[in-house]
């Protein structure tokens, strides 16, 4: 990988999102008022409409509802790492986020394969969430 | 059936178009003016006629620009949509409403860009794009991690419908090759002298699984822009008026990425709008003569089929099958080649095509026999899209 990386920028709405990322925690908004979750983060609840939320922790785990393997970087720091995998995961808890999969086979990806997310530390300020494959299958699976 | 609300009140009368082309020395702006005029000389009208202006999102363009080059004295309507690709259909909703209140009598809407030579989405710097507001969640949460452009987002699509309902990467590459056997038919398709073969997409570079390099649409420099008008007024210009019976814009809901639809095998903006665009016009899937299907991937137009129920959902790829979209077949799709094989206008190159069906100007091998109907699409952002039903005015 080479060149210059895109990196988030946190806003005031999502610093919390990249602050537990930093301690190696994965939360994200919970509405005070219906308690449903929600991600990408947005000021208001778009099922009660409610403005109250905190943000509560996630299990980690979800599932691949939809993949890619990008064979072409469309970004030069992504050039040396085709192809890579880029799944739509499904959390436990019910949202979606795009989840970046640097380790797995990219033969290996299916939809339903079971994820857990790990982390890599960029710098001192900022921690990505990435994900791998789960190592301990739910009870009951298979 | 009855219609309802401004079906039929408005017309296109004027099409306009720059040569198609991979490379240029015009500004996007000089595109807009080029088709622009174009447009005008085609309709009958001067410049001092035009009283609305819609540029569109995707090209930079604002009023300004056209009042300070077309001199646009009379101008007193303006609006920009910002739903990326689906704007342009988006547009002629709002145009007509301009029109069918008398806020505005002429409106011209135009589009296009340098997106070959400037605004290239292959090329990584992507230098000279416009900044969409609605990509700032995208920027935030995915871009970092590589999921940077349209080609990697409705990947993502087209392999759930593909796990959902077994649609297979040859269905994809029916609809490329059916628009490419039209481009070969026109002159102006960026594509007019290459030919392809099913086993020719099969084995086209691999951009992002399950999208090949065949299955996207042209980076192209060129514009095209139309002119719209009532349904009255249009009577005294021209042309065969080609009359807006149905139009209806939709939102995908969240808009923010196609990771977070609920349903990401449909393309939810059209699924939303075209009840209302047949209910306005009065007309099902089965009375629409050819269709026109906003195709920045072969995937949308798998999923814009649909959409807009000449198919149920997961049977797009069967229905892709036999020929049955090319010319000649039951439903001819994308006539001109469609923006994987014409060019990518914005999608506005699918609206000329549409009323070239409809006015019967195109040459035996590419005109649709006795075409009375052409349903167009535009599809933006993420699944956002706009849902129009033409007519042709006896």
């Amino acid at each position: 990988m080479s060149e210059e990386r895109l990196l988030p920028v946190p806003t005031q709405l999502s610093q919390p999102f990249w602050d537990a990322c930093r301690r190696r925690e994965l939360v994200a908004q919970r509405c005070a008022e219906c308690a449903r979750f929600r991600h990408y983060p947005t000021p208001r609840c778009p099922s009660c409409q409610s403005d109250r939320y905190d943000w509560a922790p996630l299990a980690g785990r979800g599932e691949v509802y939809s993949y890619t393997v990008c064979h072409q970087a469309f970004h030069p720091y992504f050039a040396d790492a085709v192809p890579y995998v880029l799944a739509t995961v499904e959390l436990e808890e019910g949202i979606r986020m795009l989840a970046f999969l640097p380790d797995l086979d990219p033969a290996a990806i299916r939809i339903g394969m079971p994820l857990e997310v790990c982390f890599e530390q960029v710098d001192e300020s900022l921690t990505l969430p990435c994900w791998q494959l789960c190592d301990e299958p739910e009870a009951g699976e298979g | 059936m009855g219609t309802t609300g401004i079906s039929g009140h408005c017309a296109i009368v004027g099409i306009g178009q720059t040569p198609y082309t991979r490379g240029t020395e015009a500004s996007t702006l000089e595109l807009h003016l080029q088709a622009s005029l174009a447009a005008l000389d085609d309709a009958g009208l001067a410049a001092r006629d035009i009283d609305g202006v819609m540029p569109n999102e995707l090209s930079g363009v604002i009023a300004e620009d056209l009042i300070l080059n077309l001199g646009l004295d009379a101008l007193r309507f303006t609006s920009t949509i910002r739903t990326g690709g689906a704007s342009f259909v988006t547009a002629i909703q709002s145009a007509c409403l301009a029109i069918h209140a008398g806020v505005a009598r002429h409106v011209l809407l135009v589009a296009g860009r340098r997106g070959y030579s400037e605004q290239r989405i292959s090329r990584s710097s992507q230098g000279g794009m416009v900044r969409m507001p609605i990509m700032r969640t995208v920027d935030e949460f995915e871009r970092p991690f590589g999921n940077n452009v349209a080609v990697q987002w409705f990947s993502h699509a087209a392999r759930r419908h593909m796990h959902e309902f077994g649609t297979r990467p040859e269905h994809f590459g029916m609809i490329a090759v059916a628009c490419r056997k039209h481009a070969n038919r026109n002159p102006q398709a960026l594509m007019h002298a290459k030919t392809m073969s099913l086993e020719d997409h099969q084995n086209s570079r691999m951009i992002s699984d399950p999208i090949r390099l065949f299955d996207c649409s042209l980076e192209t420099d060129g514009g095209a822009a139309i002119v719209i008008t009532s349904a009255e007024r249009a009577r005294d210009l021209p042309h065969t008026p080609v009359r807006v019976l149905g139009i209806a814009e939709g939102h995908g809901e969240p808009p923010n990425s196609i990771t977070q639809k609920r349903d990401m095998t449909r393309i939810e903006g059209l699924w939303k709008a075209a009840p209302h665009a047949f209910g306005m016009a009065g007309l099902t899937p089965a009375d629409i003569d050819c269709a026109q299907l906003y195709d920045g991937f072969t995937w949308h137009t798998l999923g814009s089929l649909e959409a807009l129920g000449f198919c149920g959902i997961g049977e797009g790829g069967p229905f892709v099958e036999g020929g049955r979209i090319e010319l000649g077949g039951e439903l001819p799709v994308n006539t001109a080649g469609g923006l994987v094989s014409e060019a990518h206008v914005s999608g506005a190159n699918h609206v000329v095509e549409a009323v070239r069906q409809l006015r019967h100007s195109l040459p035996p091998d590419r005109q649709v026999p006795d075409c009375e109907t052409c349903a167009v699409t535009s599809e933006g952002d993420f699944h956002e899209g706009a849902v129009m039903l033409l007519g042709r005015s006896r």
